[in-house]
């Protein structure tokens, strides 16, 4: 299922003015940086491609994800993952149970299922941590929790809203070595979205603006 | 009138005639399987318990529910039916049963929103003592014309502690003097309240220069010479009543509860034997007695009436009935239960019956029948509503 | 698809829901007082008593209102977010469901000249031997009836504080605001009393249309000569002369328009409170010496209204076990359980009946809650002031104005007397509070959880039952326990639609307490404490208990 990310002239307006213009491409493995001010259009982006954008805005072109046109269609079906800026772990669930919440429905059976979920813990070093109450584990722990659950729905392409900067800086290269790691290793198109240029330099792909313009990374 | 009532009587008494009998058991054959609500007043546990025994009574003997709908005010019933014509609903109304005396019974008869007349027909119509207790067929000088069944006597008796107050005044005259001298230790419920106003009424009885007056529509022309030495009565007591006369009790029970927390000296009630009662629950010292003023104290009766719309017509007649039956009538005058005076002519009952009155011991507070004195006829409605409405006027706004 | 569709207009069908029953009932009730010429209107006008009686309702309605206002700020500026804070919810929370009549009587049982405070100092401090003749119930001035508003105002106002305070960004505002040398009163002045008071208004408006047409109150506490405008009118309803009727009409014409005057008032007096406040801000205003004296008087307070109505219900607890107790004894002369065996059966039966009516009332009012808070939520529906008034109208037009139109029109229907008629009018004055309890926490959640969830291949159905709904279980239980308790204190509609023969905990406590029987009473009123109080156990205890292992749900302090 995995394939490009086109955004076909992608642009989002608010009250006539231009906020988001992109119109390229993003490959498989690929990690494409926007970088900008506050409140020059990252999130906007972003909220365009999940389909969460404010009534106040209007859209215009197209998103075309693995083939397939996104650009009507509601959130939960695009297909599209969201790393945040806090881990935004479901807070009432086990860490079993919020990587179970993000399972397909496919997987059927309650033995298929945790043996999923312990494959995916032990993969990521977190083996044994399915009954934890995700506020008792460390941060780096966490986003290595939310990663997996973003990973485990089986998006097409990944979005990462500054998904480091609230890591204090050892963990912080450590988290985003295992992150980029893993995008690439599965092969997902990935927007990052940063006001930081180490996490651009790092990512080691096209840096833009919201508004398409190439910047040096 | 009474003759009729006579007749009839003796006629229920000796040889019902055969088509009332063929009515009536169709009355009751219709009642078998109904639930009668009866709206009553449900602010006195001993009442509430005593519509319960009723309503189990006319289960076990005739096959009739009771549900008692307890009423912070009668009011409420007569506003419901009301509400009910205004809303067209003529036949299936809630009300099955009132539980009524005086202005209600007379706006309900006046608006024509009541069954009847049926109470002259039931069976144990006869053993009512129409002659000797007149109220039970005038309703505060307004006939009754068979509208509503009488179930219960009431008599106005003062309460008083005797461990407190050994010797009670036993005129109005002797009573004036009394709160004169004792300020802050009287007082009365406020009027348009039952009743304060029939405490008002019963000062008209001792102060009016003709009483007779009272039984007949208040005459705009005289009024006010006639009722002038009431109000002057009341002038002079009234810097020396409870509070001054800032502030009353709101009805009866909040004077009980004066009576029984010593805020006052006095209490009244409509009901002889409820200081007994009140006694005998613990609810008041046993050193509580009970008099009445020389030359008589205001009585009236207590009734059921039926609504116009009531769904169980029947089983409501049933009902009415059964409370003029001996045996309930001598549990309502046993003190443990209600201390209620009887609307039966005991002389017209046969021995068995007859012994159920005689062996009850009315209790310590209350006064036997031959001392209560003489029971004073209602005045006429009007008085009521003037008095009430001059009281507010004079009294009832603080100056 | 329809679902969806239904969810759209869930706003729509609540605000008519809401609307519908006041404007017609009202429109039912004011027709009679200008029927016959009018004859309602120039009876009331001929009455005596109508400038004092009106001026009593304007003068303790507006007065309660404010104190009950100021006692509720005081201990939230000086002890918010200490822990006795937390604890003081919990407590408070149960009484609000103690009907007023309840309260009424348990406050004039303690400080009437025979009451539980002279008894307990008589004779040995006081010299009584029988009770003074002092005028401290029933004052003409509505004294008595003001502290009896406070008290049973003051947990409402607290408990709508407290809701609000987590939008008003309080703990951070008062950092900022101290760490500029602020004493903490004069912090909580400047920074959080704006924003905060902002959102306690519509509940405050309603504690004011209340207290200025509150009736069971006035008639147990309140001046009798003449009684206030609102206990005046329930007499006139209650008035078997059919004129008595149009002459309540008439009154309550009166009462809707002095509540609206009185609004205006204290519209006026928001607006000067506003510029002075702004004045103090300027003129750089820190106020550490007001710390001090605010606590104590915070305290003072506090304690005074905790006190009586607690006090208050303790001394009814414990006449519903009293054989004989006379003056000045401090306690009854014997105990017995006499007075709660007669009532078990009773007690029993009403008591299903009464909660079965509050669960249903409640579960109705929550869906539509919920279902409102989530089209807001999907749709990205933005309320409008307007709607917030709708929400309040059932709590600003005064009961008698309305509630008598609306059994006529359940009458109409063939509805009145069911219970489940009695349940549909309960949800008219369940909703608001519940919207209200619920919607704070409802629009705090964090949106992006629904974000994380969407994109995570969540529909927002499940986003909502797997996610919101189980993450809000502790303010969701809240409001249904809020809930309940409204339902439960129901008096006038209790009464009027189910045409006497609904028979719940409050109609027969109500009933009772026009006997004056103290005993039974306290029997009542303990149980209809009793009730919602398991409502808010459980609303305390079922989530601390489902997310015992979850750190992240535990109750920020």
């Amino acid at each position: 299922m995995s394939g490009p990310l086109h955004l076909q002239d992608l642009r989002v307006t608010r009250d006539g003015q231009p906020i988001v213009a992109l119109n390229l491409t993003v490959g498989p493995g690929e990690v494409l940086t926007i970088m900008g001010p506050s409140g020059a259009g990252k999130s906007t982006a972003l909220a365009a491609i999940l389909g969460t954008l404010a009534p106040a805005f209007r859209l215009s072109g197209h998103i075309v994800l693995a083939g397939r046109d996104i650009t009507a269609l509601p959130p939960h079906l695009r297909r599209v993952g969201l790393l945040f800026q806090d881990d935004v772990l479901f807070p009432h669930l086990s860490v079993g149970g919020n990587l179970a919440f993000a399972l397909p429905p496919d997987i059927k059976g309650r033995a298929a299922r945790t043996a999923r979920i312990a494959a995916a813990l032990q993969a990521a070093d977190l083996s044994g941590f399915a009954d934890c109450d995700p506020a008792t584990l460390s941060g780096g722990q966490r986003a290595r929790v939310a990663l997996l659950r973003t990973l485990l729905a089986a998006p097409c392409a990944l979005l990462l809203d500054e998904p480091f900067s609230r890591l204090d800086a050892d963990l912080r290269a450590q988290v985003r070595g295992f992150v980029l790691d893993r995008i690439r290793r599965e092969g997902l198109p990935a927007i990052l979205v940063t006001h930081d240029a180490e996490d651009a330099r790092a990512a080691a792909g096209r840096v833009v603006t919201p508004l398409g313009l190439p910047l040096a990374p | 009138m009474l003759r009729r009532h006579f007749l009839l009587a003796s006629a229920a008494l000796f040889a019902l005639p055969a088509h009332a009998q063929t009515a009536w058991e169709t009355v009751l054959a219709e009642a078998k399987g109904q639930t009668v609500y009866w709206h009553a007043w449900g602010g006195d546990p001993k009442i509430n318990d005593f519509i319960a025994w009723v309503g189990e009574q006319a289960q076990a003997r005739h096959g009739v529910a009771v549900a008692h709908v307890k009423l912070a005010s009668t009011a409420d019933a007569v506003t419901q039916v009301l509400a009910e014509r205004d809303a067209g609903i003529t036949t299936g109304g809630a009300v099955d049963l009132i539980w009524i005396n005086g202005e209600n019974f007379a706006a309900m008869k006046d608006a024509g929103l009541l069954f009847g007349p049926f109470a002259t027909g039931l069976p144990n119509w006869g053993l009512v003592d129409v002659a000797g207790k007149p109220a039970v067929v005038t309703d505060f000088t307004l006939p009754t014309d068979g509208y509503e069944s009488p179930w219960a006597m009431a008599q106005l008796v003062f309460e008083y502690d005797a461990a407190r107050l050994p010797q009670p005044p036993q005129t109005l005259a002797a009573l004036k003097d009394w709160i004169i001298a004792n300020p802050g230790r009287f007082t009365y419920p406020q009027p348009p309240d039952y009743l304060g106003t029939t405490f008002l009424k019963q000062v008209a009885y001792g102060t009016l220069a003709d009483p007779s007056v009272l039984q007949m529509p208040v005459d705009d022309a005289s009024y006010a010479a006639k009722v002038a030495p009431m109000w002057a009565w009341l002038d002079q007591i009234t810097p020396a009543l409870w509070r001054a006369g800032k502030a009353y009790p709101q009805n009866e029970p909040a004077l009980g509860q004066l009576l029984a927390d010593a805020e006052v000296d006095f209490g009244f009630a409509f009901n002889p034997g409820r200081a007994s009662a009140e006694i005998a629950a613990g609810h008041l010292p046993d050193t509580m007695r009970t008099f009445t003023l020389e030359g008589g104290t205001i009585g009236n009766a207590s009734f059921v009436a039926i609504p116009f719309n009531a769904a169980h017509q029947a089983g409501a007649q049933v009902v009415a009935n059964l409370l003029l039956d001996p045996e309930v009538q001598a549990r309502a005058q046993d003190p443990n239960v209600l201390g209620f005076q009887t609307v039966l002519n005991l002389s017209s009952l046969d021995t068995s019956s007859r012994a159920r009155f005689d062996a009850l011991d009315l209790g310590v507070a209350t006064l036997a029948p031959a001392d209560l004195g003489p029971a004073l006829l209602e005045p006429h409605a009007s008085w009521m509503v003037r008095i009430a409405q001059d009281w507010i006027e004079r009294y009832g706004v603080a100056q | 698809m329809i679902m969806a569709g239904l969810l759209r207009q869930a706003p729509r069908i609540t605000l008519a829901l809401l609307t519908v029953p006041v404007l017609a009932g009202l429109a039912g009730t004011v027709i009679p007082a200008f029927a016959n010429d009018a004859k309602g209107i120039q009876a009331l006008l001929q009455w005596p008593g109508l400038p004092r009686a009106a001026g009593i309702s304007l003068v303790t309605g507006l007065g309660s209102a404010a104190l009950s206002l100021a006692i509720t700020l005081l201990p939230v500026a000086s002890l918010w977010g200490t822990r006795a804070f937390a604890a003081v919810q919990h407590l408070l929370a149960p009484l609000l469901s103690v009907p007023h009549a309840a309260a009424a009587l348990g406050l004039a049982f303690l400080i009437a000249p025979s009451g539980w405070i002279a008894r307990v100092l008589s004779p040995w401090a006081t010299g009584w031997t029988q009770p003074p003749d002092l005028l401290l119930l029933n004052d003409p001035f509505g004294l008595a009836l003001t502290l009896g508003l406070v008290a049973k105002e003051v947990p409402f106002l607290f408990l709508m504080a407290l809701a609000a305070l987590p939008q008003t960004d309080a703990a951070r505002r008062m950092q900022v605001a101290q760490s500029l040398g602020a004493g903490r009163v004069a912090s909580f002045a400047v920074s959080v009393l704006p924003s905060l008071y902002r959102q306690l208004r519509l509940p405050f408006y309603a504690v004011l249309a209340y207290s200025m047409t509150a009736v069971e109150m006035a008639m147990i506490l309140g001046p009798t000569r003449p009684y206030t405008l609102s206990a005046q009118v329930v007499i006139w309803m209650a008035d078997p002369q059919l004129t008595g009727r149009a002459t309540a009409a008439a009154g309550a014409l009166v009462q809707v328009g002095l509540v609206l005057g009185a609004l205006g008032l204290w519209h006026l007096a928001e607006r000067l409170a506003k510029s002075a406040l702004i004045g103090l801000a300027h003129r750089g205003m820190r106020g550490q010496g007001a710390d001090g004296p605010a606590n104590v008087i915070a305290a003072l307070l506090g304690g005074l209204i905790g006190g009586g109505l607690v006090f208050g219900l303790a001394g009814l607890a414990l006449w519903s076990f009293a054989g004989l107790w006379s003056f000045p004894d401090a306690v009854p002369a014997s105990l017995n359980l006499n007075t709660w065996t007669r009532a078990a059966p009773d007690l029993a039966q009403t008591a299903t009946l009464t909660l079965g009516i509050a669960a249903l009332a409640t579960l109705l009012a929550l869906a539509l809650v919920l279902a409102c808070l989530e089209a807001e939520h999907r749709f990205d529906l933005v309320p409008g002031a307007g709607a917030l008034w709708v929400l309040y109208l059932p709590l600003l037009v005064p009961q008698v104005a309305f509630l008598p139109g609306v059994q006529v029109a359940a009458l109409r229907a063939g509805m009145a007397g069911h219970w489940l008629a009695v349940a549909a009018a309960h949800l008219v004055f369940v909703l608001p509070y519940l919207f209200l309890s619920l919607a704070p926490a409802y629009r705090a959640w964090d949106r992006r959880i629904a974000v994380a969830g969407a994109a995570l291949g969540a529909t927002p159905a499940r986003v909502f039952w797997h996610l919101r709904l189980p993450m809000l279980l502790r303010p969701v239980l809240t409001a249904s326990a809020v809930g309940l308790a409204v339902s439960v204190g129901q008096y006038l509609p209790t009464l009027l639609v189910g045409g006497g023969r609904v028979e719940t905990l409050t109609t027969e406590a109500v009933a009772l307490a026009s006997g004056g029987n103290r005993r039974l009473i306290g029997a009542y009123a303990l149980l209809q404490m009793l009730l919602p109080a398991l409502g808010f156990a459980c609303a305390l205890l079922l989530p601390a208990w489902a997310f015992r292992h979850r750190r992240g749900m535990a109750v920020a302090a």
